[in-house]
């Protein structure tokens, strides 16, 4: 089990810079109270986050990723079986793809 | 006013009991950075160190795709810095539970939030639950299954396959897609998911990577709907 300098050294740097990004954003909010512009914004963050990061990553992947994607959200919407609907989505890309 | 934030075990087992369901979807992507780790000649205690102090998946895939003999540590860190950007807003909308933190309960539960562990507690932020101790129930069993497929990986380097593109490597995109359904709150949100999602493509379609489609996408959607809001009033 080694531990080599520059990987010690980059591994620091990295976990420096994940927890900057992390704790930064809230950081930013405690030392400063927000316009009300960006108060309203803030309550539709979450969603709109989690859309321009999915939907370009499985548009990345091709037309069965974006079935598979589908399959995912269409699953949950009925089950609310979060792991059932991530397994048809990983299920439907196996099949497509192999 | 709403009522004050608390941080209890019974908030911490919540959080827990959610989470484990989860934790099988992001083993395969642990085991992929396991043994990425030791193709870069990673020792295990250098894999398992890195998963335990970064603690995010995409950009330690990142990272190491960039590694060399020596690390070039500016450059691994800004990739992973600019990967990690978008968790800054995350902690943002997380707020009114952090607002009731301080010391050692604030700055451990920032380090876990993740992208699941974030959809997960706005979910039930909204639903009007005030324990911010969930966010560390959710976070502690993701770190240590982390760190454990990670060195799992590692330790398996040679004898699994498991490649970058192999589908069992969706099942964190399809975990996110299945949470993002627990975020929908009504026909209110079809216009900020709506502008989110076609920035974002744009953005990637002009040629632009990570983070700036997912920055780009959120910051419009979200204005967009706070231009809605404010115009209604």
């Amino acid at each position: 089990m080694s531990l080599r300098w520059d990987v010690l050294l980059a591994i620091l740097a990295m976990a420096v810079a994940t927890y900057a990004a992390r704790a930064g954003g809230y950081a930013v909010l405690r030392a400063w109270r927000p316009p009300r512009f960006v108060e309203a914004m803030l309550v539709h963050l979450p969603g709109c986050i989690f859309v321009a990061f999915i939907l370009p990553s499985v548009a990345a992947g091709g037309p069965w990723h974006l079935l598979a994607a589908a399959v995912a959200v269409v699953m949950m919407v009925f089950t609310r079986m979060l792991t059932l609907s991530l397994l048809a989505g990983v299920a439907v890309l196996w099949v497509m793809l192999g | 006013m709403s009522p004050p934030v608390t941080f209890t075990w019974a908030g911490f087992r919540d959080g827990v009991r959610l989470v484990l369901p989860l934790l099988a979807s992001f083993t395969p992507f642990g085991l992929v950075v396991g043994v990425l780790s030791a193709g870069e000649g990673l020792s295990m205690l250098e894999a398992g160190l890195m998963s335990a102090l970064v603690f995010a998946g995409t950009s330690q895939l990142v990272a190491l795709g960039a590694w060399g003999s020596p690390v070039p540590v500016l450059a691994v860190a800004l990739a992973v810095f600019i990967i990690n950007i978008r968790m800054a807003p995350m902690s943002a909308a997380l707020a009114p539970w952090f607002d009731g933190l301080n010391g050692w309960r604030l700055w451990t539960s920032l380090f876990t939030v993740t992208d699941h562990s974030f959809a997960i507690s706005v979910a039930e932020m909204r639903r009007g639950k005030r324990d911010a101790a969930m966010l560390l129930g959710l976070g502690v069993p993701t770190w240590l299954s982390w760190i454990g497929m990670v060195c799992l990986g590692h330790a398996l380097a040679g004898v699994v396959t498991l490649r970058p593109g192999h589908p069992l490597l969706f099942a964190g995109l399809a975990t996110m897609c299945a949470l993002l359904v627990t975020l929908w709150r009504g026909r209110g949100d079809v216009l900020p998911w709506g502008v989110a999602g076609a920035v974002g493509l744009a953005v990637q379609a002009i040629g632009l990577g990570a983070p700036w489609p997912v920055l780009a996408g959120a910051l419009a959607g979200s204005a967009a709907g706070a231009v809605r809001d404010m115009r209604r009033i």
